[in-house]
């Protein structure tokens, strides 16, 4: 813990700055809710689109709710969605690709193959096409938007696993007569969690990205559950007065993943590999 | 290969073209298998769909036999590639009209839209990127490392509401709504897609510059650059002379490879700005499962993706003087 406290302080500004909105937006997902001041669904103000008040601390949206309790609980479902698609994703991809790296060229080349194929489909292009056919409940929304971005994690993890399976120490495992699964679990992946893990914050941020644009054009959480992007959709109607209820959602999804971003930055680590 | 003679590199630059000319269709083709049969694996099928709930048994097969869903998938499949390339996509189900129609009247407005942010964005990403990769670990360089590092994690509607609540709300300069129709001016038309344009343009610009700074940066540790600046050539002259030509390739990979964002950009910047463009097509046609119009639509997506990327994978070929030497 101390070492971790260390390594913080040793961050640049844009470091402490982006691990500050991190732990913030990761503790409005845990405890928000709880804080909330008044019910997510309840009709609390008389005026729609009201400005921020002691009442109402972000004002109110379309229907006259509380757009801090509204955001408050939206966060829990962004971050909470993002962060178990992104998991699933780095974990799927991951573990395909330690396979490859000790299968042989008989299991990586048609595995390869097929990753380099769904990587050329854009990844908005992919979920759409994915919600149309399977729809868009909550776990359905966690594992389209895992699956659409498997193959760029695969990518990343293959090239490490493919560099470390020729390294002479795995060479030495696999003269000792160790089994694949022992060399992939126990010999290759410790070496490579770092830069997989800065790849899982990337994958986090465009995993945010894709959610809240789906709910954003009214295809991703549907309601009563609301997310941020469905918080910004449902009071587009306040872009025409500069609505805070429009702007409060959209500015907190930008700060969580701009927080992230600017973490992985600072660690030092160049993320390679596909753009949203 | 890198021992061929002059006179034979030409044409082993033609030969890795065309196999990457190969692979590239090839993959088109996996990627049309993966979208169709993804397309098909919808609960329910369109017969049922279009017909709803209150249809009998027999209605429902006798639109199935005249839709042809009640052949084997495979056959399916076939005839719907064997359309896609003859530009007969088959009939949308909403619109009850043929898919090419359809896409023919959004298709250019998408291309324009494109064109124009492209246009914009290009020249800026360049400056930026050549100017901080020049400046690399000063000021300027770290203010815009930020800057496009937080630009490039902003969604594109924040970027949009905070366009339209500067220009159309405060200033009221321009429409909060995209206007585009073939009976308008091009003054009118620019005024009206100038947002849209804005707003696609800053998000790409941020991508494509950071890509360039690192392409430039990369050049920047070589020993032939090391060796320019001892000899006391001006800075601007080793980025212009020395490093550009071979930054080309990386560069034109990173161009194509933010325009291939525009795509997917397209589909929120369209939507918010009811821009009538193929990506708010694809969106409607999700929202009313119109699945002919779907398929057609990210084909088109797809397909544009990969002309990017062969075109940067050309431009590297081409750019490799021990491949391009006559």
């Amino acid at each position: 813990m101390g070492n971790a406290f260390q390594r913080a302080k040793a961050l640049p500004l844009s470091g402490k700055v982006g691990l500050a909105l991190v732990i913030f937006w990761l503790a409005v997902a845990l405890f928000g809710p709880m804080l909330a001041p008044y019910p997510v669904g309840a009709f609390v103000a008389y005026d729609v689109f009201d400005a921020q008040s002691a009442k109402h601390w972000l004002g109110s949206d379309y229907l006259g709710r509380d757009v801090l309790s509204r955001l408050l609980s939206g966060a829990r479902y962004t971050v909470g969605l993002a962060a178990a698609a992104a998991l699933l994703a780095s974990t799927t991809g991951t573990a395909l690709a330690l396979t490859a790296a000790v299968g042989g060229s008989k299991v990586d080349e048609p595995l390869s193959r097929f990753m380099d194929m769904l990587i050329s489909i854009p990844s908005k292009i992919f979920s759409l096409v994915l919600v149309a056919a399977f729809g868009s409940s909550l776990g359905l929304l966690l594992l389209i938007a895992a699956f659409t971005y498997v193959p760029g994690n695969y990518r990343i993890a293959r090239a490490l696993a493919v560099n470390l399976a020729q390294m002479d120490y795995v060479q030495v495992a696999r003269a000792r007569g160790e089994g694949r699964f022992h060399i992939a679990i126990a010999e290759i992946l410790p070496n490579m969690i770092h830069p997989l893990l800065a790849d899982f914050g990337l994958r986090f941020v465009f995993i945010v990205l894709l959610l809240s644009g789906l709910s954003f054009l009214g295809l991703g959480v549907q309601p009563p559950d609301a997310d941020l992007g469905s918080l910004v959709r449902e009071n587009i109607s306040g872009l025409g007065e500069g609505a805070l209820a429009i702007l409060a959602p959209a500015v907190a999804i930008a700060t969580l993943t701009v927080g992230v971003n600017l973490l992985i930055d600072a660690i030092g680590f160049s993320g390679k590999g596909k753009g949203r | 290969m890198a021992g061929a003679s002059t006179r034979s590199g030409m044409s082993a630059a033609l030969t890795l073209i065309g196999k990457r000319f190969a692979s590239s269709l090839l993959t088109l083709l996996l990627v049309s298998m993966t979208i169709f049969v993804i397309a098909q694996l919808l609960p329910g099928d369109a017969a049922q769909e279009a017909l709803g709930q209150s249809a009998t048994p027999e209605q429902v097969a006798a639109l199935r036999h005249e839709m042809g869903l009640d052949r084997p998938a495979h056959v399916r499949y076939v005839s719907w590639l064997a359309g896609m390339v003859s530009g007969d996509p088959g009939q949308s189900l909403v619109a009850n009209m043929p898919v090419s129609e359809v896409i023919a009247e959004r298709l250019p407005n998408s291309l324009l839209l494109a064109a124009l942010s492209a246009l914009v964005a290009l020249p800026v990403a360049l400056a930026i990127g050549i100017g901080s990769a020049m400046n690399r670990g000063g000021r300027i360089d770290r203010a815009l490392n930020i800057v496009t590092l937080s630009m490039v994690a902003v969604p594109e509607f924040l970027v949009a509401t905070i366009a339209v609540l500067i220009f159309s709300v405060k200033l009221r300069w321009l429409p909060s709504i995209a206007m585009a129709s073939s009976d308008m001016g091009w003054g009118d038309y620019l005024r009206g897609v100038a947002m849209p344009i804005l707003t696609l343009s800053v998000i790409v610009i941020a991508q494509m510059a950071r890509m360039t700074r690192a392409a430039v940066i990369d050049q920047m540790d070589r020993p032939y650059v090391e060796m320019a600046v001892l000899k006391g050539v001006a800075p601007v002259r080793i980025v212009l002379r020395h490093i550009m030509p071979n930054a080309i390739a990386p560069i034109v990979n990173a161009m194509a490879l933010s325009l291939s964002y525009l795509l997917g950009g397209a589909v929120i910047v369209e939507t918010i700005f009811n821009y009538p463009g193929l990506a708010s097509l694809m969106v409607n046609a999700v929202t009313s499962r119109d699945m002919p119009l779907l398929q057609a639509c990210a084909m088109i997506f797809c397909a544009a993706y990969l002309i990017l990327m062969l075109i940067a994978d050309v431009t590297a070929i081409l750019a490799n003087p021990r491949l391009r030497a006559q």
